[in-house]
């Protein structure tokens, strides 16, 4: 039974790594600021959370030790990488960091102007 | 939701006290009954039955982590695909949303549902900008999801 649960957090501590993997590549890849962070922010979230979950499984059910620092770790990471993510991309955009060229829309940047119609 | 939350642990303080027993096992037979008076009293409070709201906050967690493992698929996708034919671009949504705390519960969703990334918030708080990985097929099915997420956090904050 033991062995069974051994590789099924072997499984995920792998899908964790797998992920992280996936958002590097993802980061060295995508063209802008703004969708390089869609990457670094998603899949890392994801990687992190589920390599974190698997460490606490393995030690809960091979050593009986329940370690509550993890699972606040998972809670912690949950709350703050959207956030993180997004005070980025804020601050990539208020210090004028182009969008992609092929980007179609940009909506933010009528408010920008509209913001400056009015201090004048 | 608070003072229901707070009158429901007194009652069960009060169970042990009346039975002079203090352990966990009392604790939560006083509970039980607690729950049970103010599902009874509920008229007489202005909000509705607490436990409606608890089971609110549980759907929105719930909301919460298929939505990373979704967004987590697509991004997977875009990445994994040999040309990189994305659109991505900026858009705003108008929310109805009032209270600081469900704004940024809303911010939060929509920076984990696939493809969307919350870059700004108009200064009175009404309108939150997006930047979209592919703005052409999301642009319709994202104000779905989004009109689900402000029902569910409303239906919190009720």
């Amino acid at each position: 039974m033991n062995e069974i649960l051994e590789i099924v957090f072997g499984v995920i501590i792998l899908f964790g790594a797998l992920l992280s993997v996936l958002s590097a590549i993802g980061v060295l890849r995508l063209p802008d600021v703004y969708t390089r962070n869609h990457a670094a922010s998603k899949s890392a979230t994801l990687g992190v959370l589920s390599i974190l979950l698997g460490a606490f499984l393995y030690f809960w059910v091979e050593e009986g030790y329940m370690n509550a620092r993890l699972l606040l770790g998972i809670v912690f990471v949950f709350l703050t990488s959207p956030v993180a993510g997004h005070l980025i991309s804020r601050a990539a955009y208020n210090s004028k960091v182009p969008l992609w060229d092929k980007s179609v829309q940009d909506d933010l940047k009528m408010k920008n102007q509209d913001e400056k119609a009015k201090a004048r | 939701m608070a003072l229901q939350l707070l009158l429901n642990v007194f009652i069960a303080f009060t169970w042990m006290f009346l039975g002079n027993s203090y352990d966990f096992g009392s604790f939560f037979g006083g509970y039980l009954i607690g729950l049970l008076l103010i599902f009874t009293l509920r008229r007489y409070f202005s909000t509705r039955f607490y436990i409606l709201n608890v089971w609110a906050v549980i759907k929105l967690m719930l909301i919460f982590i298929r939505e990373l493992v979704l967004s987590n698929y697509a991004i997977f996708k875009v990445i994994i695909k040999p040309k990189l034919d994305i659109k991505p671009g900026i858009f705003a949504l108008p929310t109805e949303l009032k209270k600081d705390w469900e704004i940024t519960v809303l911010a939060n969703l929509i920076t984990l549902t696939p493809g969307t990334l919350v870059v700004d918030i108009s200064d009175d708080r009404k309108i939150l900008y997006i930047h979209a990985m592919d703005i052409s097929d999301v642009d319709e099915a994202i104000d779905s999801i989004k009109n689900s997420f402000e029902k569910a956090i409303m239906e919190v904050s009720r």
